[in-house]
């Protein structure tokens, strides 16, 4: 639930970016942090493996500006891909007001990916949440690598529902912003409708 | 966050970091958002410091529940200058910051007591929100609902946010 301080006039939103392991969610925060004004970021933490495999989560505070005099910050959280750390998975997600999805476009990772977003649904559902009814965006990464399968393909297998999807290739950045944009925006709209 | 509730906690937040003799006080909600900070916080990230102790309290009560516990509900981590103190309290967490100035058996006492005054504001907010939830016609309670600054939000606005 977005957290609305009245006092210090300030809205604060968590985002949360899943999918499976090596799809790129921690390269999104990284793009973002790179290229996100100084003043307007706090710091990006990673808790990471030796590997740089994310272990519990990565952390990035935006504040991106003013919204009817209310200052808007945004928490971004990836959590870790890796099918053993659910338990780490499903404590990111509590107080959730939206959730972008990664997927690894790759073919051979189709499956990761199905498995993943099932095991986003339940660990929502688990907290009380319904994926149908919060805001969410899918993102296609890795559109660049020879084996990406066609965005048609992706969306019948992970997106039945149709909801906003984005291709990105991460590292370059491209489709990045673009899908962090449409979350955040998801994200306000809620808020509008709730208050 | 009601304005009066929220000076409440502020001035129990100033009187904990005084009486514990603390560098720092500050109170977080479970997800990690921070409600207020108190003290030596110029050069401390207390954004992130917000979301790792809500991620800390997350992970430990994950291992309780794993030995039927309900909650840990005091953790504390000695380093060799600074030492942080978090209890829980209710939905929210408050953590104090200490070094040598003062000491892990003041800090439990001071914060024992900031608890119960803590979780008596809490407890007054949850009790408010509950009223201005409850029908209008349960005693006119919400005559006095403010108007949501945020009803007219365009998507303007927020394409703004992005310049």
């Amino acid at each position: 639930m977005s957290f609305i301080n009245y006092s210090a006039r300030e809205i604060n939103c968590k985002i949360v970016f899943y999918g499976p392991g090596l799809c790129g969610k921690t390269t999104n925060l990284q793009y973002i942090y790179k290229k996100t004004n100084p003043d307007s970021k706090g710091k990006m933490i990673s808790l990471a493996t030796e590997s740089e495999r994310t272990l519990f989560f990565d952390f990035l505070p935006l504040a991106l500006g003013n919204i009817k005099g209310f200052k808007v910050r945004f928490h971004l959280y990836t959590v870790p891909g890796q099918v053993f750390y659910d338990a780490s998975r499903k404590l990111i997600l509590k107080g959730v007001d939206g959730v972008v999805f990664v997927a690894d476009s790759q073919a051979e990772r189709m499956e990761a990916d199905i498995e993943s977003m099932e095991n986003l649904r339940k660990n929502l559902h688990e907290q009380g949440y319904n994926l149908d009814q919060l805001p969410f965006v899918v993102q296609y990464n890795k559109r660049d690598l020879p084996s990406a399968v066609s965005v048609g393909e992706l969306n019948q297998a992970l997106n039945p529902k149709g909801v906003p999807f984005f291709e990105a290739i991460a590292p370059q950045g491209q489709g990045v912003f673009e899908t962090l944009k449409e979350i955040a925006k998801q994200v306000i709209l809620e808020i509008k409708k709730g208050g | 966050m009601y304005e009066e509730e929220f000076k409440q906690i502020d001035a129990e937040l100033h009187r904990l970091h005084q009486q514990a003799n603390a560098k720092v006080t500050f109170l977080v909600d479970k997800n990690g958002q921070l409600i207020s900070a108190v003290g030596e916080t110029e050069n401390l990230d207390t954004t992130s410091l917000a979301s790792l102790t809500a991620g800390n309290i997350a992970a430990t009560g994950g291992m309780a529940k794993l030995l039927g516990e309900k909650d840990f509900s005091i953790l504390f981590h000695e380093g060799e200058r600074d030492n942080i103190h978090i209890s829980l309290v209710g939905r929210v967490i408050l953590v104090v910051i200490f070094d040598q100035r003062s000491s892990l058996g003041l800090v439990r006492l001071r914060v024992k007591k900031s608890v119960e005054i803590l979780s008596q504001i809490l407890q007054k907010i949850l009790q408010k929100v509950d009223q201005a939830k409850a029908p209008s016609g349960a005693g006119g309670a919400a005559k006095e609902q403010p108007k949501s600054p945020f009803a007219e939000i365009t998507e303007d606005d927020i394409d703004k946010l992005f310049g």
